[in-house]
């Protein structure tokens, strides 16, 4: 059973246009399918979840991330970088939306791929906000494993990742071939070191 | 208000390899010991099968990024014994007689495999080591056996310290082992050194060191919260004759650089020639009908022949054909299969044959889709010690981002040509291996999100003879402050090309007799000469005569 935690999990508000922002950009990390006919902040350009049917928002608010306090800051941020980069590819952007939620997915993909180049000014912040929408999706590091699994979290479900025992511990009674499958080094010791 | 300093014989920072064999010896030996550790103290039920931020696997790691460098530690009482895969090869005979970057040997002349062999068995006897065994590898050990095989290469099955008796392949043992098959410093030394009278103190984040009025030292440390590491809850000093360090390569360095306002001058080497030990990770997506067609392998009706990815125990087979002394160095590596969990194994992992994003995006997820086929291989080259560390953070070894975990720490690391060259021959050679007859695809993974990425830091607090290039003699003792030992990775002179944790515990138990005789200079009634922390006394009697026969300095 997980352990009892003293602190109370805390997850701090951000506004629709934050959530929109931040959405388009972990769909652009692991994309998955549009919730409904319109749905702007997801492309749409993959099949089944993707970091936002994970539930990438709801690990990027809760506190113990670290970045929880930069998302507001990190939207404005990335839709300013969107502005610069519509304005010089000649991209014109749908005011209705956030700039970066304007974008279609290849766009998103070049502007993320411009802020995590080495050498960019704020690239550690772009590389933490991608570490987090990567992780709600292949360890589902806001939700505890085994429950995550019986849910059927969309991303660890896909990776294969199977089902614990009754008390939420993996065990693999047949864990390997069982056999040698190579010569061994001729220069290894008895105990099994490099000489 | 001196009367209310807590004092103790020897102060221990840091409760892992270097930490804790020290903290047991010097127990046994009589001495009152005190072991600080930053970390917390987690019983076995604690070590959880669990990804969610706030569960054993990321309360015990320290992840801290640098630049041009990514270091994962250990961050528990046990250190990185307990969240280490537990291969445990002793380093190969070349390996005493690098040159690395200063044009000369840079291990001490007193160490060399042969000397150090008699440790090397202590430490075999104390923590079990299992004798490698075919019947012992894993899927992805017999898959990369079987691969090197097919490629005309040897494999070799693993030394570890593991008890297989009691392992059920959970292979979550980056999170603390609950079944006590890992053989842990929590199951032999801690508890000995415990057991001898040693306290250890969880959550106690040393600062930075003073001398005292009487030639020993203060020791200011911070109470880390036992949940959120951003927070602290208080400080206090303790004051001790002898203080060992073996807070992680690293941590140690910077604790001492904190320290240099206080004690003076450190010796040149302290917080440079880090080395990752010329780690570099390849991530391989098998093509499981080439599994089976090339290499024979099957795991049974209904199972892939291969897709156990999540089974297993880290790594158990290696490929030791490079580990050739008559080779230059840098082109000398070993290449180990071994396991990732997701997140921190997955995010840098990269896609083969990318039209697009390599670490991200659509073709990415595609990938993963197929994660339990894919196959980790770990390349421990030659890197050039070209880590260096810069001015140290307000507190800690790195400003903490994350509630655990994840911190922005100032180590530097550059890659060298030489580095380069040893991680492009490594690559190249897994993906020889791995893509012969179109078996898998193969991909290092990317150096440009966190840079390059080690499990092993060593070096940054380095022994050597040579006053210029190392900033410990060759007993490990700091150069110019007598009394401050050195028994961590960071002693280590440089890249093992295997896993150090054998190398660093043997230097660990080298150096105790060496602290004994410190210790008993300062008036300290300790002696050496206790057993393995099981009672087993073969590894004692194979280094008793040597203690004897010969000057402490040449052991």
């Amino acid at each position: 059973m997980p352990a009892v935690r003293r602190i109370p999990e805390r997850r701090v508000d951000i506004g629709p246009d934050t959530t929109l922002t931040l959405e388009a950009y972990a769909d652009t990390i692991v994309p998955g399918e549009k919730r409904w006919p319109g749905d702007r902040a997801i492309a749409g350009v993959s099949t089944g979840g993707g970091a936002v049917d994970c539930g990438a928002i709801d690990l990027l608010r809760w506190d113990a991330t670290g970045i929880h306090d930069g998302l507001e800051d990190l939207a404005d941020r990335v839709n300013g970088h969107t502005r610069v980069y519509a304005e010089k590819a000649g991209i014109a952007l749908d005011a209705t939306v956030p700039p970066f939620v304007s974008l279609d997915y290849d766009d998103r993909v070049r502007l993320i791929q411009e802020l995590t180049t080495p050498g960019h000014p704020e690239k550690d912040f772009w590389v933490l906000l991608s570490l987090f929408c990567n992780m709600a999706y292949d360890s589902a590091a806001h939700l505890h494993t085994a429950d995550a699994l019986a849910d059927g979290h969309p991303g660890l479900t896909a990776m294969g990742i199977t089902q614990p025992d009754a008390d939420g511990l993996w065990r693999f009674k047949s864990s390997g071939y069982g056999r040698q499958l190579a010569e061994t080094h001729p220069d290894t010791t008895p105990t099994g070191s490099p000489a | 208000m001196s009367d209310a300093i807590e004092r103790t014989d020897v102060l221990v920072v840091g409760s892992g390899f270097g930490g804790a064999i020290a903290a047991y010896h010097l127990a046994a030996g009589g001495a009152k010991v005190t072991v600080l550790e930053r970390g917390p103290w987690l019983k076995n039920d604690e070590f959880e099968h669990d990804y969610k931020l706030g569960s054993s696997y990321t309360r015990i790691f320290d992840f801290v990024v640098g630049d041009g460098m990514s270091v994962l530690g250990g961050n528990c009482v046990g250190g990185g014994s307990v969240v280490y895969f537990a291969a445990m090869p002793r380093a190969p005979r070349f390996v005493f007689d690098r040159h690395g970057s200063i044009g000369r040997r840079m291990w001490p002349q007193a160490v060399s495999r042969d000397t150090l062999d008699p440790w090397y068995d202590r430490i075999e006897e104390s923590l079990s080591v299992s004798k490698p065994d075919w019947s012992e590898a894993s899927y992805s050990g017999g898959l990369w056996a079987a691969a090197c095989d097919h490629a005309g290469r040897t494999a070799n099955p693993l030394a570890a310290a593991v008890d297989n008796s009691k392992c059920v392949n959970c292979n979550f043992m980056m999170a603390g082992c609950r079944f006590e098959a890992k053989q842990s410093l929590t199951v032999n030394y801690l508890p000995a050194a415990l057991a001898h009278g040693a306290q250890i103190r969880p959550l106690h984040e040393v600062q930075h060191l003073e001398r005292t009025a009487d030639g020993g030292y203060r020791v200011h440390y911070n109470i880390v919260d036992d949940e959120d590491y951003r927070l602290q809850a208080g400080s206090g000093v303790i004051e001790a004759k002898i203080v060992v360090l073996a807070a992680g390569a690293g941590a140690t360095p910077v604790i001492l650089q904190r320290s240099e306002a206080h004690l003076g001058t450190m010796p040149h080497a302290v917080g440079r020639y880090f080395s990752g030990n010329g780690e570099r990770l390849n991530t391989a997506v098998l093509d499981e009908d080439k599994v089976a067609q090339i290499l024979g392998l099957s795991r049974g009706d209904g199972e892939l022949p291969y897709g156990a990815n999540a089974i297993g125990k880290g790594p158990t087979v290696a490929s030791w054909d490079k580990l050739d002394g008559s080779l230059p160095e840098y082109s000398r590596y070993s290449l180990e299969q071994l396991y990732f969990p997701p997140g921190l194994g997955t995010i840098l992992a990269q896609v083969p044959d990318a039209s697009g994003p390599t670490w991200f995006g659509k073709e990415k997820k595609e990938i993963l889709k197929n994660w339990k086929s894919w196959l980790t291989i770990f390349c421990m080259t030659e890197d050039d010690n070209e880590g260096v560390f810069g001015p140290p953070p307000a507190t800690g070894n790195s400003h903490r981002i994350s509630q655990q975990m994840l911190g922005r720490g100032n180590l530097s690391y550059k890659p060298t040509e030489n580095t380069w060259h040893g991680w492009n021959q490594a690559d190249a050679d897994v993906k020889e291996i791995l893509e012969k007859d179109g078996l898998a695809k193969v991909m290092p993974w990317t150096n440009d999100l966190v840079g390059a990425y080690t499990v092993h830091p060593l070096a940054s607090c380095r022994m050597g003879d040579d006053p210029g290039t190392s900033a410990l003699d060759d007993t490990n003792e700091l150069r110019g402050h007598s009394g401050i030992f050195v028994t961590d990775g960071s002693a280590v002179p440089g890249a093992l090309t295997v896993n150090p944790a054998m190398t660093i515990a043997a230097l660990a138990e080298r150096a105790v007799p060496h602290i004994v005789a410190a210790a008993r200079a300062r008036g300290v009634d300790v002696t050496y000469g206790a057993p393995a922390p099981t009672g087993h006394k073969s590894g004692r009697a194979g280094v008793l005569p040597l203690l004897k026969q010969k000057r402490l300095t040449t052991v």
